[in-house]
C-alpha cells in the first residue's frame, strides 16, 4: 500500500471505541494509534488492531523514539515498532519533536527540545537513524511550548524546515500545538501557519485543550474537549493554501462516546472537502 | 545556548527531585512554575498506567491512596519500555512491603492477582490442546508433562484473593469473603481473560503442571496438600481455561 | 504410585470428557470472564495508554498529603471458621512517604 494516507479526515482511534467502529464501519478515512499501546505479545488488542487494518488505513503516531534525546533511539524500542511496522503496514509512521527518556528510564511525557542548532543535530541524527532502521520516511509533529524558547514562531519553522530538508523526514503539523505554542509563549499562530512549507505537511492534527487550573494564562495540551474555534480557524487557512490534507482529531482524555468524535471527524471532512480542488468535489458531491 | 546533553540531564534530574519546585538551571520564575505541566505529567501519566493495571487494588486502597503509593512506586522503580501496557511487574512486592498497607494483609496477593490477569491478556497467543487429544491420552496421562499456554499463570495466597477480587471487581458496597486459602488459575485461551478460584490442593496440582511436573507428580505434590484432593478438580479449569498447548510424551515406547 | 496414576489418568479423560460437552466446564468450575479486550463488556478497563497529551500544573504538587484511607477494603470482612471477623484497614501516608528534602 502507498505510503502515504488519503486526504481525508481520521480519527485517533480508541479501544474503547472498537465495538461501534467494527460493528457500524463508519465511513472514516484513516486511524491512528500509539504504536507504544500495542507493543504486546499478542491478545484482543493486536487482534483489535488487526481488525481495524483490515478495513481502514492507519497511522501509527509514536511516542516513545525519543528523537530529540542525545541518547539514539532505543534498540528494544526500535525493534518493537519495526515489527508493528511489518504487521501492520501502516500508511504512516509519525513521532515528535520530544525527548522522552534520559539514562534508559522513560518519563511517559513528551519533554522540551531546545529550538537550537545543537538540537536540530541531535534531532537529525536520531531521525535518520530510525527512517534507516524502518527502511521508509517519517512524519515529525511540531512541539506544544509551555518554557519560552529562544525565537519565536521564525526560529521554530526554520528549525522544522531544515530538520525535513536535512533528512527527508516530512512534518506532521499539529494546530493545537500551534495555538498553545502562540498562548503560551506568544508565538504568532497566523504567522506560524502561513510559513509552513506546505509541500512538506503530510498530516495535520487538531485537538482541544484546557486552560490551567493553577495558571489560567496557561494551555495545556489534553486532548480532552471538543476542537475549539481557533483551531478550526488555523486548519481552514492552512488548507486554504494547501488543498486538503490527511486530518487528524484526536481526542486522548476524557474520551466521549464513539458519535461524539465522529461529529468532531465530519467537522474536518466539511472542511476538507470544501477545498478540495474542483473536480474532486464535483465527484463528491 | 543550552546544550541539549546538559539541558536534558537537569531536565530529568529536577522531575526526579522530591521537591515538586525542582526546575533546571536558567529558567526564569515564570517558566520554573510552568516546569510543573511537565512535572505533573510524568506522574500523572506513569501513575495512571499503574491505576489501568490495578483497578482492583486502586478501589481496595481508594483513589487518593492508591495515587500516593503510586508516587512512591513510580519514584522506586521509574520504567525502561517505553510501552506502558506491562509496567508495574514489581508492584505487588512493592504493595505486599508498604508500611501503611500492612494493616490489609491480602493486598499485595491481590495485586500479584491483577498483575497476572494484565499478563495473561498481552500474553503471546497459542491454540489449546483439543480435549480429545487429552480423552485419548488414556494411561500414558500419568507420565505425560504438558507445555503451558503463554497467557496461563497461577496465583497461590494465603488470602481468599479469588473470592476478593470477585467481591471488589463491580460496585461499591460491603464485601463478605470465608477466610480460606485460595489458588487462581489465570488463562486466556481466546480474546477474552478466565479467572478460575481452586482450592489449595488443585492449585499445587495445577501449579506444578504449569512448572512442567509430569501429572503424576503434580498429583503427589497436591496430595502431600490434601490427602483428598480430586484430580478432577485440577484437570477441569486446566481444561477449561485452555492451559495447555502440548503433550510431552518422553520416550515413545 | 501406582495408584495416583490411575486417579491422575482417569480424571483427564473425565475431564475431557466434560470439557467436550457444551458449557460443562463452565458451568461447574467458577469460571469468571473477565472482560477486558473492548468496549462495552462487563466492567472494561480500558489498559494502560501511552498519549502524548498533557496534564495540569496543580494536580500533583503536594507531597505531604495525609490521606484518610477511604478505599472498599474498609468495608471488607473476611470471616473465619471459629466466628471471627478480620477487618483490613490502612494507616494513613503521611509519615510514610518519603521526607520532603
Amino acid at each position: 500500500m502507498a505510503e502515504t494516507l488519503p486526504p481525508r479526515a481520521g480519527v485517533g482511534f480508541k479501544l474503547e471505541h472498537a465495538r461501534p467502529i467494527l460493528d457500524d464501519q463508519p465511513d472514516v478515512g484513516w486511524f491512528e494509534v500509539h504504536p507504544e499501546n500495542y507493543m504486546v505479545a499478542g491478545g484482543p488488542r493486536l487482534a483489535t488492531l488487526d481488525a481495524i487494518r483490515a478495513r481502514y488505513p492507519l497511522s501509527l503516531h509514536g511516542v516513545g523514539l525519543s528523537l530529540g534525546s542525545v541518547e539514539p533511539p532505543d534498540p528494544d524500542h526500535l525493534a518493537a515498532l519495526k515489527a508493528l511496522v511489518e504487521r501492520y503496514d501502516p500508511a504512516s509512521v509519525s513521532e515528535h519533536v520530544a525527548w522522552v527518556a534520559h539514562g534508559g528510564l522513560y518519563f511517559g511525557d513528551l519533554l522540551p527540545v531546545t529550538i537550537d542548532d545543537a538540537s536540530l543535530a541531535v534531532l537529525c541524527a536520531n531521525i535518520a537513524r530510525t527512517q534507516d532502521a524502518l527502511g521508509r520516511r517519517i512524519l515529525v509533529e511540531n512541539p506544544s511550548h509551555y518554557l519560552r524558547p529562544a525565537g519565536g514562531e521564525r526560529a521554530e519553522l526554520d528549525f522544522l524546515a531544515a530538520m525535513a530538508r536535512r533528512t527527508g523526514c516530512g512534518l506532521l503539523v499539529d494546530l493545537d500545538n500551534v495555538t498553545i505554542s502562540a498562548a503560551n509563549v506568544g508565538y504568532d499562530a497566523a504567522a506560524y501557519v502561513d510559513g509552513l512549507p506546505g509541500e512538506l505537511v503530510g498530516e495535520v492534527h487538531l485537538a482541544g485543550h484546557v486552560e490551567d487550573p493553577g495558571d489560567g494564562e496557561l494551555l495545556i495540551d489534553t486532548h480532552s474537549r471538543p476542537v475549539p474555534p481557533d483551531v478550526w480557524q488555523l486548519f481552514r487557512r492552512l488548507v486554504a493554501r494547501t488543498g486538503p490534507l490527511p486530518t487528524l482529531v484526536e481526542w486522548d482524555n476524557d474520551v466521549p462516546e464513539w458519535p461524539v468524535l465522529e461529529a468532531e471527524m465530519h467537522k474536518a471532512a466539511i472542511c476538507l472537502e470544501a477545498h478540495a480542488p474542483s473536480p474532486q468535489r464535483r465527484r463528491s458531491a | 545556548m543550552r546544550e541539549p546533553a546538559a539541558w536534558q540531564a537537569e531536565v530529568a534530574a529536577a522531575l526526579r527531585a522530591e521537591d515538586g519546585a525542582a526546575a533546571p538551571a536558567g529558567l526564569d520564575a515564570e517558566d520554573r512554575a510552568r516546569f510543573r505541566v511537565y512535572r505533573n505529567n510524568v506522574a500523572v501519566g506513569l501513575t495512571g498506567a499503574l491505576a489501568a493495571a490495578y483497578p482492583v487494588t486502586r478501589r481496595l486502597v481508594g483513589e487518593a491512596f492508591f495515587t500516593a503509593t503510586a508516587k512512591a512506586f513510580v519514584a522506586a522503580h521509574p520504567p525502561r519500555s517505553r510501552s506502558l501496557a506491562l509496567y508495574g511487574a514489581a508492584f505487588p512486592s512493592f504493595l505486599a512491603a508498604f508500611p501503611p498497607a500492612r494493616g490489609v494483609a491480602y493486598l499485595g496477593d491481590v495485586a500479584r492477582l491483577e498483575r497476572a490477569v494484565l499478563e495473561a491478556l498481552h500474553a503471546a497467543d497459542a491454540a489449546p490442546l483439543a480435549p480429545d487429544v487429552l480423552a485419548g491420552l488414556g494411561e500414558r496421562a500419568a507420565a505425560a508433562g504438558f507445555t503451558p499456554h503463554p497467557a496461563a499463570r497461577l496465583v497461590a495466597s494465603p488470602h481468599p484473593i479469588g473470592s476478593l477480587w470477585e467481591g471488589h471487581r463491580g460496585g461499591e458496597g460491603p464485601v463478605r469473603v470465608e477466610a480460606r486459602p485460595e489458588a487462581v488459575l489465570v488463562t486466556r485461551p481466546g480474546e477474552r481473560v478466565l479467572v478460575h478460584t481452586l482450592s489449595p490442593a488443585a492449585g499445587r496440582f495445577v501449579a506444578s503442571l504449569l512448572d512442567g511436573a509430569t501429572a503424576a507428580t503434580a498429583a503427589e505434590a497436591a496430595f502431600a496438600v490434601d490427602p483428598d484432593f480430586d484430580p478432577l478438580t485440577g484437570w477441569r479449569p486446566l481444561l477449561a481455561g485452555g492451559a495447555l498447548v502440548a503433550v510431552n510424551l518422553g520416550d515413545p515406547q | 504410585m501406582k495408584t495416583t496414576a490411575v486417579l491422575v489418568s482417569s480424571a483427564l479423560a473425565a475431564a475431557a470428557g466434560l470439557a467436550g460437552t457444551s458449557g460443562g466446564a463452565h458451568a461447574q468450575d467458577m469460571v469468571k470472564c473477565y472482560g477486558v479486550a473492548l468496549a462495552g463488556e462487563n466492567d472494561c478497563a480500558a489498559g494502560p495508554g501511552t498519549t502524548c497529551a498533557g496534564t495540569s500544573t496543580v494536580d500533583y504538587q503536594g507531597n505531604a498529603w495525609t490521606l484518610v484511607p477511604a478505599g472498599t477494603c474498609e468495608d471488607t470482612v473476611i470471616e473465619t471458621a471459629d466466628g471471627r471477623e478480620v477487618q483490613g484497614s490502612l494507616e494513613p501516608l503521611e509519615r510514610d512517604l518519603p521526607e520532603q528534602s
